[in-house]
């Protein structure tokens, strides 16, 4: 994991998979309503397209797809997208994470969606940013003697 | 008594299959000497706690608890038909927090590799003793 | 001595299958644990909430604020983890 991998057909098909996985892990976080799914499981997924870049190119060469210093701000913009809503429904009018009282203008069943849309978004990056961030803090402290 | 253990592996089979991995968990916790077969077996032990939530939310020719629509778009929206949705939900939240668990036990065994140099536990107990 | 614990292991699990013959039967729609709040999530899941996912609606909607201590419970075993192994640099500098 620190060293990157010596094979080429690890690296080709690595760079070939990332943006697969990326684009399913979107998927399966916007289609929770409809199948399956949702916050948790697309968060792990995001994360381990992060994680596959950090075993096969090694620590150093993976730090442009996604940097180290990252992981915990990820974390904290996820926590904050989720607690905002429910202050935003509360500022509105309503009680705290009611999406009935939310400004946007649907009916009250649409309105309610829309939370759950937007709740699952932050739990996703959540996960996602304090997942990366614990395994590189595991890589960093073997690192050190 | 032999007689109800038997009606029970037999008739709640997932039920004594999670029984089963719940004492393998508790004895790599208990019985073995190295930190990490200690923390892999607290995983194991997650896992059988989890698989019994999951087992206990089971309903005959129920399917998974996403609303099914007939032919003329109108909802199914009868409960027995759908499986009991409520664990489900909660054990989304424990595994992640098992994910959590496992991570921050990782970083302690990390620190306690570099301050005592060793990770078995007859070790780690004798020189604990000989630095008080 | 470890015997001794093998031997209440083994107690332990037969005790845990004998407590098991007092369940109600796999799979049985009546069960406890089936009826009266989960039978009102499946029932009114789609109509107050347009998702045909009730286990998504329950974890975000009927029962949000157990996700957001989920959430925060996560972030702080992220925060113990970075003040674990990233915080001891600026001590070694200080004492170099």
């Amino acid at each position: 994991m620190i060293r990157r991998d010596e094979s080429v057909i690890i690296d080709v098909v690595t760079r070939a998979m990332v943006p697969i996985i990326q684009i399913f892990a979107f998927y399966v976080i916007f289609h929770g309503h409809y199948s399956p799914g949702g916050g948790f499981q697309g968060g792990a997924l995001l994360a381990g397209s992060v994680l596959l870049q950090r075993v096969v190119f090694g620590r150093d060469r993976s730090q442009g797809g996604f940097p180290s210093r990252l992981g915990i701000p990820f974390g904290i913009l996820g926590v904050f997208i989720y607690s905002g809503t429910g202050l935003w429904a509360q500022l509105s009018g309503g009680n705290f994470l009611q999406y009935d009282a939310l400004p946007l203008g649907f009916d009250a069943a649409m309105l309610r969606n829309t939370g759950i849309l937007l709740v699952e978004i932050g739990v996703g990056f959540a996960v996602m940013g304090i997942l990366i961030s614990i395994f590189d803090d595991l890589v960093e402290g073997g690192l050190r003697r | 008594m032999i007689q109800r253990l038997f009606d029970v592996v037999v008739g709640h089979w997932p039920y004594a299959f999670t029984v089963v991995l719940l004492v393998i968990g508790l004895y790599g916790m208990l019985l073995k000497g190295n930190l990490i077969k200690k923390l892999i077996g607290m995983n194991i032990f997650q896992g059988a706690i989890i698989l019994a939530y999951v087992v206990f939310a089971y309903k005959k020719d129920g399917t998974v608890p996403v609303i099914m629509f007939d032919e003329h778009h109108h909802a199914i929206e009868q409960a027995s038909r759908y499986m009991n949705p409520i664990p489900h939900g909660l054990m989304l939240t424990a595994i992640v927090v098992g994910v959590a668990t496992t991570g921050v036990g990782l970083a302690l065994l990390i620190l306690i590799h570099r301050t005592y140099g060793t990770l078995e536990e007859d070790e780690l107990m004798e020189r604990l003793r000989r630095d008080d | 001595m470890r015997a001794l614990v093998k031997l209440l292991l083994g107690v332990m699990g037969l005790l845990m299958l004998y407590a098991g013959s007092g369940i109600s039967d796999f799979g049985d729609v009546h069960s406890p644990a089936s009826e009266h709040v989960s039978d009102h999530y499946i029932e009114n899941a789609y109509h107050d909430a347009h998702t045909p996912n009730v286990v998504t609606v329950m974890i975000a909607d009927y029962r949000s604020f157990d996700t957001l201590g989920e959430t925060v419970v996560v972030f702080a075993a992220g925060m113990a983890c970075f003040l674990l192994l990233r915080g001891n640099r600026r001590r070694e500098e200080e004492d170099a």
